[in-house]
């Protein structure tokens, strides 16, 4: 095999992209499909709660097209982080919606299921056999954060993507997953050098996000051979440049030139990047470097409560003015008010956008211009019932709480809802961020081949 | 000397690297322009510490990029993404005070 070739359809599944960009793909008779389906830039609610952040019209959507051409020419299909943040029940809902299209358009598929959820008392029995370190910036990890998590996965290596490939399916289903590797490990198998299937997989995975305009609903073509790989946009209204290669090269990552992955690094240091025409780049020169001990990546999230907020907007300058003494205030009522629930049991935050909404204590700049403020009361408790309550009676005592000079005297505060408090549910916290060392990258990801579809099921 | 990085920059974005750390990436438009920031050490620790008015122990690296012409800075997220009282789940709009910045 003298090269491969990759079609990355979008940069999350289920975002969509042009019929015309993934058919001209096509043309190119790609050897796979593949698909990064996950992140945990959502924040910690996905991956705690079991849900997805993409809605499922939109993954179907993006699925049926894929698996369909997929089939036809006779490729398969690897979705990396099914279901967002790739545990159990996200694996599962994947699996649902690739049924339903396999029933639906009558097609027989072999489909590869890998798990990425790991049981606590599995982590409980790493932790005590010091298998696990923290990686930077967080702490070392603690025994109770493990029991009180409510999921953990591990984000997998190529290798149990390579061993579903062996068993020659139409559809490949990973946990969570490394984001290149879905993109990188059919390259590895047909003997491609990791360091560059990785790298190439790392701009794939974004799809079109790397091009110029850039753009995560549209598709991009990767061409592997021995030595180098060359990008091309699939819209003809993009390009890729040097530079726009080479600036999403260091896109959420912290250190550029070193990619910690599972088992080893991504090493850019002697990587180029070189304009070959007006809409292709070729990189050059990125090399894998295993680690001496193979490691994997945990995320773990646990349950914290249940949130209630209530939006309002204040107009009135005289209370603009004091808006800091009368947050604090408010909080102190509250305190007193609830002089018997354990201070522990909830928390109180007010958020005033146009004044440090966005960026909190981050914020340079101290004084106030803005001539009205948008202002969320938040609740989180323990339960649901004394979240309401907490935000119901902050709420009711902002609104007719007596500032200094206060001359509006009807009420403090405008509220863009009734009913005015919402009710947003369980509420997650992203708690393990650590390194696991593993003797078997293949074996602590378990496989399952499934068949499905065809006239005989469902 | 004193013009203000805009004039200079393609590109200035915060994002997450991570739930525990923010990414920022100031990308020049000029190789030139890109060597003299890194060679005179104008981006650098006690800068970021004032602009965002944090230890400089929390800043976690400075990396300047040379293929993308771009220096990285990367601090720790003073609360993990999505956490009770964090703001921007994504960490896609803290690089406004990298704006003042004049070189």
């Amino acid at each position: 095999m003298e090269e491969i070739r990759v079609l990355a359809p979008t940069a999350i599944l289920g975002y969509g992209f042009p019929l015309e960009s993934f058919n001209r793909g096509l043309k190119y008779k790609p050897d796979i499909i593949a698909v990064d389906a996950g992140s945990t830039d959502p924040g910690p609610y996905y991956l705690g709660s079991g849900n997805s952040f993409t809605d499922r019209e939109a993954v179907k959507r993006d699925l049926r097209i894929m698996i369909k051409a997929a089939k036809e020419l006779n490729i398969p299909v690897l979705v990396g982080t099914a279901g967002g943040s790739g545990g159990r029940p996200h694996l599962e809902w994947c699996k649902d919606i690739v049924v339903e299209i396999a029933q639906k358009e009558g097609l027989n598929l072999t489909v590869a299921l890998i798990n990425a959820e790991f049981d606590k008392d599995y982590i409980v029995d790493q932790y005590n056999r010091g298998n696990i370190e923290p990686l930077y910036p967080v702490a070392p990890l603690d025994l109770n954060e493990i029991i009180s998590s409510t999921r953990i996965v591990g984000q997998m290596g190529i290798e149990p993507i390579i061993k579903a490939l062996d068993r020659e399916v139409d559809v490949i289903l990973a946990g969570r997953a490394y984001d290149p590797t879905v993109f990188a490990a059919p390259a590895v198998k047909a003997g491609f050098p990791e360091g560059l299937s990785l790298h190439m997989g790392k701009i794939l995975e974004c799809a079109s996000i790397a091009a110029d305009p850039g753009s995560g609903s549209d598709c991009m073509l990767g061409i592997l051979s021995k030595d180098s790989f060359i990008l091309e946009p699939l819209n003809k209204k993009r390009k890729c440049t040097e530079t726009s290669v080479a600036a999403h090269t260091l896109y959420e990552k912290s250190n550029p030139y070193e990619l910690l992955g599972p088992g080893g690094i991504i090493d850019l240091r002697e990587t180029k990047f070189k304009q070959i025409d007006n809409r292709r780049v070729e990189v050059k020169g990125s090399r894998f470097v295993k680690n001496e001990k193979y490691t994997i990546k945990l995320e773990g999230a646990k349950m914290i409560g249940y949130r209630t907020i209530s939006i309002a907007g204040t107009r009135d300058p005289i209370m603009i003015e004091q808006i800091d003494s009368i947050i604090a205030d408010v909080k102190e009522m509250a305190k007193e008010n609830f002089a018997n629930i354990k201070a522990e049991d909830y928390q109180l935050f007010f958020r005033v956008y146009g004044k440090n909404g966005v960026m909190g204590d981050l914020e340079p700049k101290s004084k106030l211009l803005s001539h009205e403020l948008g202002i969320i009361i938040e609740a989180i408790a323990l339960t649901q019932e004394l979240a309401n309550t907490i935000c119901s009676f902050t709420r009711s005592a902002m609104l007719h709480y007596g500032y200094d000079g206060r001359i509006a005297t009807a009420g403090n505060l405008a509220f863009p809802y009734s009913p005015s408090d919402i009710k947003t549910g369980e509420v997650y916290q992203f708690n393990i961020n650590h390194l696991l060392e593993i003797d078997n990258p293949v074996e602590a990801f378990p496989l399952e081949i499934i068949k499905v579809g065809g006239e005989n099921d469902g | 000397m004193g013009k203000p990085i805009i004039e200079y920059a393609e590109v200035i974005r915060s994002k997450n690297a991570g739930p525990y750390e923010l990414t920022f990436d100031i990308i020049f438009k000029d190789r030139k322009i890109y060597e003299r920031v890194k060679e005179n050490k104008l981006i650098n620790k006690n800068l970021i510490s004032r602009l965002y008015g944090i230890e400089k122990d929390q800043i976690s690296s400075i990396i300047f990029f040379e293929p993308a012409r771009a220096v990285k800075i990367t601090i720790v997220r003073p609360l993990s993404a999505g956490a009770p009282g964090e703001r921007d789940v994504y960490g896609a709009q803290q690089h406004v005070p990298l704006l003042s910045i004049e070189i």
